[in-house]
Parts: structure tokens; sequence; C-alpha cells
């Protein structure tokens, strides 16, 4: 057992942090806040010059040909930096159904472009209140070659140039890649809550589409993929998490009440200690999903949700402390925190809600022999 | 990054679970772990649990982190933590060498002189003595460094007066570590020294505490005149904090996650029996969401302790994760426990083993777990560890700072 990553993935993740630190301040994420652009295009394009976009796609299609645990530590960073671009949309969820899914031909033809960044993908699944899941896809049908429906809420579905949909054909659901430039397409930006995670309105109307997977197959597909991404945005998050906790801490130091900082204060000390154990507890629980997704074990199963829920909670939670450890500059425009706040609560409401990830660990617990006794021994060693 | 074990690791285990199968017998997997069910510090148990430590000491299994030269086997942390995952699937007697070898023997290692290691330590291995720590005092638990318990030098002795409390396993034991002052006239950590006491010494008594849970695991100990050679001084005169802090040090490595008090897989078990709305009460959906939590939490634990023996087996210092897994680990146990009463409903208000649900494992484990957020530093020490250790917040403003002890004031309340 070694739970460590090595020297070589550890200095990918120095790189992304210098390479941020440098060319993605807060006032960038801000800068899109506050404009009218969905993502700040220079930091995309620099991305993938970076080579970032295609971290995990091999080599043979245009890509680092590195795996998801050099994947995982850019996210995290990302999310340091509250990176205002849709790389989570792209790489986490179009990249991934491509690679899950694509034929040879859909592989060639889609996989270079989004790691050269010269073409952004999206998940559109939503359709309204509802779980985020296939099954949840009822209003959206594909008749073999044209959709009709209407995905919302799409992230970054203004910026990306092609979805993949998922759309009802016959009894079961499959997965179909849509021109979003194309005819029976209109597209709506919607006012988000995290301007710099922008969402969309798409409406299909005899949209041309092409099938990726098997006809019937979308479904599963798509809650492999969910899987892999929530393990992925897990990254984010805790990065989100840390940088929140680190900006708390500083200010804190900075600012005297009673003659001494509050961050003297146990009030604030014990809580800043919470925050930092749950991330701690969120990035446990991250390596080993990492480990499952890296090493295509079948633990990722039960993993993802762990990583999922303990991420997002972990994240939301230090936004909010960061508020209240501000005081009342934490609540003003000005102050950077409701940045922190916006995409917490941006990422917590992508792929499917906290407690629907509960829902689906406990009902794969079941499912595992995890009660029973009888599931795999990582399962049973407790 | 490789959750799984490497092919030495793999050989390992099945050596051990070998050694294990050849004289114990295998606990079944559905049946409720047995070690928590109350203490079971009879004489019999402790006589088990004596023999059961010379048998893994002669061949070979015993302290196995400890060098050969003290009569361990210099194996590295890992291949620890894999056997004592394996005796965990078997039936043992109650673990009553934490203190001696995980904190007492690493601290004789480091601070004790060559006839201390040479007396004490390699008996200790073999467990036929065993050992207590003598550090909190009724005043003196949190602020470890105030305590009042005293040492005067006599002669060639020391003559040792005051009140030691919350001494796990002293009724039972041989030798105790003590920590005292010996110097009243400067600040409180520059005063204190380190001893080995001898238990059965005259002027010792030892008085069993009934806890909460009705266990008598702890033990209040009193020291009148007992005379102490300076050949069991461990450190220099004045020294006592800097060993203090070595056995410190260990205990929090000890400690780790295994602070819960119950399996997170029994909690699942007792949903799947209990029922809710006519239904099985793991249908419930509110029920599912608190086991999800409880599973991420248990989970997040498991690995933060997978990571701090990553870092120790490669040689790091551990980092600092560690501090988190008490933290974490003491709170959650006693939220685990409580909603296994809840799923329990009105069988909740029952002990007896016979009819509460899984041997009353919860009940026990409810009023045991106030304890283990008390013990080896409290839940706001440890949040104060983290804040100043870890985040670089500022420390507490302390108000006995550079103060002779004997100014340091003293509440009305000794206790």
């Amino acid at each position: 057992m070694n739970l460590e990553f090595s020297d070589e993935q550890k200095f990918v993740q120095k790189t992304a942090r210098d390479y941020l630190t440098e060319n993605a301040p807060l006032s960038l994420c801000r800068a899109v806040l506050e404009g009218n652009k969905p993502y700040d295009p220079a930091l995309w394009k620099g991305v993938a010059e970076m080579g970032w976009l295609g971290t995990a796609v091999p080599e043979t299609y245009g890509g680092a040909g590195l795996s998801h645990l050099e994947l995982v530590l850019i996210a995290q960073e990302l999310g340091r930096a509250l990176a205002p671009i849709p790389f989570a949309s792209s790489v986490y969820l179009a990249t991934e159904a491509i690679l899950q899914a694509g034929s040879e031909a859909q592989k060639q033809k889609y996989l270079p472009r989004l790691a050269a960044g010269e073409t952004i993908g999206t998940l559109a699944l939503a359709e309204g209140l509802g779980d985020f899941d296939a099954e949840s896809a009822a209003g959206t049908s594909f008749d073999g070659s044209r959709l009709t429906g209407v995905k919302v809420p799409v992230s970054d579905g203004a910026a990306a140039n092609f979805a993949v949909v998922v759309a009802k054909e016959g009894a079961g659901h499959s997965l179909v890649l849509v021109d979003l430039e194309g005819e029976g397409v209109t597209r709506t930006a919607l006012a988000s809550f995290d301007p710099s995670r922008p969402l969309a309105r798409l409406e299909l109307r005899g949209a041309r589409g092409e099938r990726l997977g098997a006809a019937g197959a979308g479904a599963q597909v798509a809650r492999d993929v969910l899987d892999r991404a929530a393990v992925m945005m897990g990254y984010e998050q805790i990065g989100g998490a840390e940088r929140a906790l680190e900006l708390t801490r500083a200010f804190t130091m900075g600012r005297f009440a009673f003659g001494r900082p509050v961050a003297s204060f146990q009030a604030l000390k014990h809580r800043m200690a919470d925050v930092y154990a749950q991330t701690q507890i969120a990035l446990s629980n991250g390596y080993f999903a990492a480990w499952a997704l890296g090493s295509g074990s079948d633990e990722l199963a039960v993993a993802a949700c762990s990583t999922r829920v303990a991420a997002s909670d972990a994240f939301v939670l230090a936004s909010e402390e960061m508020i209240q450890m501000h005081g009342g500059v934490g609540f003003t425009w000005e102050y950077d925190c409701h940045l922190f706040y916006r995409r917490a609560r941006a990422l917590a409401a992508a792929l499917g809600t906290p407690n629907e990830w509960r829902e689906k660990l406990v009902s794969r617990l079941e499912a595992s022999g995890f009660v029973s006794g009888t599931g795999s021994r990582e399962l049973a060693a407790d | 990054m490789n959750f799984d074990d490497t092919p030495q690791e793999a050989e390992f285990r099945a050596k051990a679970r070998a050694f294990l199968s050849q004289h114990l017998e295998k606990l079944d997997p559905n049946q409720t772990a047995p070690n928590l069910l109350g203490e079971r510090e009879d004489k019999g148990a402790i006589a088990w649990a004596k023999r059961w430590q010379a048998t893994k000491f002669d061949a070979g299994w015993a302290v196995l982190t400890w060098p050969k030269e003290y009569g361990g086997q210099g194996l590295g942390r890992m291949e620890n933590v894999i056997f004592n995952q394996e005796e965990a699937r078997f039936e043992t007697p109650p673990p009553i060498y934490g203190i001696g070898h995980g904190m007492l023997g690493p601290t004789l290692m480091t601070h004790g002189t060559k006839e201390q290691k040479e007396r004490y330590v390699k008996e200790m291995a073999r467990g036929q003595v065993v050992w207590c720590q003598l550090f909190s005092e009724p005043a003196a638990g949190s602020d470890l460094a105030g305590l009042r318990a005293s040492a005067v030098r006599d002669g060639a002795d020391w003559i040792l007066n005051g009140q030691k409390i919350w001494s796990t396993g002293a009724h039972f034991c041989d030798w105790g570590m003590i920590v005292v002052r010996t110097d009243p006239n400067v600040p409180k950590h520059d005063g204190l020294t380190y001893f080995i006491v001898d238990m059965r010494a005259k002027g010792v008594e030892i008085r069993p505490i009934k806890q909460i849970n009705g266990a008598t695991g702890f033990n209040e100990v009193f020291f009148t005149d007992v005379r102490v050679p300076d050949t069991q001084r461990v450190g220099g005169i004045g020294e006592g904090w800097k060993v203090s802090i070595t056995t410190l040090m260990n205990e929090r490595v000890s400690i780790g996650a295994g602070t819960t008090g119950g399996r997170i897989r029994d909690v699942f078990r007792l949903a799947s029996e209990a029922r809710r709305n006519g239904r099985p009460a793991i249908e419930d959906g509110a029920v599912r969401q608190q086991l999800a939590d409880a599973f991420i939490t248990s989970k997040g634990l498991q690995y933060t302790s997978y990571r701090i023996l990553s870092a120790l087996s490669r040689g790091a210092t551990p980092g600092p994760e560690g501090s988190i897994s008490k933290a974490v680990g003491a709170p959650f146990g006693q939220r685990l426990a409580a909603f296994a009463l809840e799923l329990q409903g009105a069988m909740g208000g029952l002990v007896d083993p016979a009819l509460a649900p899984q041997e009353a494992l919860w009940q026990q484990a409810y009023l045991g777990s106030p304890g283990l957020r008390i013990a080896g530093g409290t839940d706001e020490v440890l949040r104060n560890i983290i804040a100043e250790r870890v985040l670089g917040l500022p420390s507490e403003t302390r108000m006995d700072k550079g103060m002779p002890f004997r100014d340091v004031p003293t509440g009305p309340t000794k206790r």
C-alpha cells in the first residue's frame, strides 16, 4: 500500500500551481462574474497550451497520455484559482463520455480538438426539477437521427460547441452528440448563481444528432461518466476549500479587535480547525477515489459517492465560514468571499446534489454486499 | 499510489494469518465486535492476555516495530498494521499493552540510560510485567505542565508525594512512568522530572474510578512518601517535560483513528433489522442520508490513517493530517452511537446485552464515547493544536508564562 502521489505527479501539480498563480488571479474570475463573457478565453487558450485539457487523453488522439491521477491534481489547482473556464464540462464530462463510449471515428474526430481546446463540449442531462440521472431525462427523444426536447440547466451551454445529450430512444436512453451551432438548436444563456460557471437552456427541435455508444446504453454510460467526473470535481472543490481557508486565515490574522488579531480567538480558531479537518476527510476519501479511478477498480462506484459528498460539503462549509469570519466586509461585492460562496454552491449543484449522492452511496453499498459482509476486501475492512 | 498490498506485504499478511490461525479462534464477521462489549479486565482476562503475548513473543510476532535488541522484530509500521488487521479477525484477549509498547517503551529507548533499557525494555516486550502511565492529576489535565505531585531528593533516592488520576490499568500493572515536580521555584515546564516507579512500592495506593459506563478501567493513584532510587530517573532533573513530550507524541500515533467504538457495518445491519413506518429502517430516506454520512466520515478517517502510515513508512515525519484523526474520530464516535440508539427506538433504553440489539454494543459505545472526547487531548485542545501548529494561528494567551510555579494562581476547585 502506498497512498502518495509520485514525485512526477506532484511536479505536474506544482507546475499547475505556478502557472495559475501567474495567470489566474482571482481578478480573472471576478472579471467574468462582472462581464458578459461566459469564460476567460485567454486562460482557456493558456490551459490548452499547457496540455491540461488532454491530460488523460491518449497520445494517439492528441492528448498527453497521462492518467487521472495527474488530472485530479490539476483539477485541485483549478479549484484553488476559481478558474473561470469550462474545464469541468469539456474535460470531466464531454471528453470522458467520448473516451468511455466513442467509436474510433468519433474519438479521432473529437478528442484532438477537445485536447487542443479548439472545441468545447458539455453534457446536457437535466430537465428542470428532478434527479440528475438519465431516468429523469424523459422529455428529450432521439429517433436515430434527430433530437427533440428542452435541456435546462446545461453547464457552459452557451460556450460549448457541442453537447453530449442524454435522450430517450425507444424503451431506453442513448447518448447523442449534437452540434450546438447547427440547425434546430436554440440556446439561451441563463442568469446563474455563479456567472463564472454559467448555465444555459438548450432547446432542440429536430436537431441532427449522432449516437455516442450503443442505443439504449446511455443511462449506464452517463452513470459511469458522472462517477468519474465526481472524483475530478471533488478535487476541484477541495482546492477551493483550501484556498478559502488560506484567505480566511490571512484576513483574520491581520484584522484586530479588542487589541488582538481576531484569529487568536478560540471561537474562530476552532472553526478554522474544523474547516481544515473536514477538508482533510474529503481529501482522504479523494485519495481512495483517485486511486480507484486511475486503476480502473470497481471500488470507484462507492468511492465517487463519498468524495462527491465530502468535497461538496467541505467547500460549502469553507465558503460560508469565510464570509462569517471576514465580518461585514465579507458581505460586500468588493471582497472576494462571494466568489468562493458562489462557486461552492454552483459545484454542489452540478452533477447532482450531495443528498442525491448520499442516496446513491447507500444503494450501492446495499448492492455490493457491504451490509451482509460479502463485499470486497476494502469494503469489508471495517 | 496503490491501495493494494505489494507482493511482499501480501506474503507477510499470509504468514501472519497462518500464525494466528494456529493459536486463535476466528471471529464470525457477522458477530458484533467482541472487544467493545464493556471492559474485560478481570484476573482471568489479564492472565489470558499475558499468555497470548508470551506466545507471540516466543514465535517472533511481538512488538514488531521495536528494534531486535529490545526483543522486537525491527519491522516497519506497515507490517505492524497488517498484523493488527489480521489479528482483529480473531478472538483475542483485551489489549493491555498499548501504553507500555506504544508509548513508554519508545520513551525509554529515547531517553533511558543503558542500564534502564537493559533492565526494563526487554522485559516489557514479552509482557509478563505490565506498565502504566501516571501523568494527569485532578488539577492538571489539558494543562498537564501544571501538575503538583512532587519529588524531593533524599540521598540516593527521591521521596514522592501527591495524587495521579486516569491511570489506565494501574490496578493490574507492575511498573509506572510518572512525571512530578522537583522544583516549584521555576516556570512550570522547567521544574518537572520523569521517573520509573514500582507500583507495588510502600506508600502507593491504587483506587479504581467508577466511570459513567460502570467500568473501572482507570484509577486514582496516591503516593505517600514513596521512595524511588535516583537510578529510576529518566532524563535529567528538570527535563521531565521534554521526556513527557516523547511519550505524548507516541500516544497520538497510537490512538489514531480507532476511536469510533463500533463498526460502521454494524450500524448498517442495525438499520436493516430495525423498523420504521412499518418497513425496515434502512428504507427510510432520512436514515439513508445519515448512514451515508457515517460511512463517509468513517472511511475518511480510515484513509487518513493510511495516508499517515504511507508517510511514516517511508520515513517521513507525520504530516498535519495526523492531528485530525482524534479531533474528528472522537466526536464522530459519539454521534454514531447516538444514531445507532435512535435506530433502536425504545429498545435503545435497554443495556442488558441479552436483550438489547447487538448485545448492547451501542449503549456501551454511547456511554464510553464522552471519555474518548476527553482522554489523550480533549476536542478543544486538539482544535487548538490544529489551529496553532497546522494553520499557524496565534497561540493562546498564557497568564502563567514565565512565572515561577509557586506563584501561578489556582482556583478554589482543585478537582
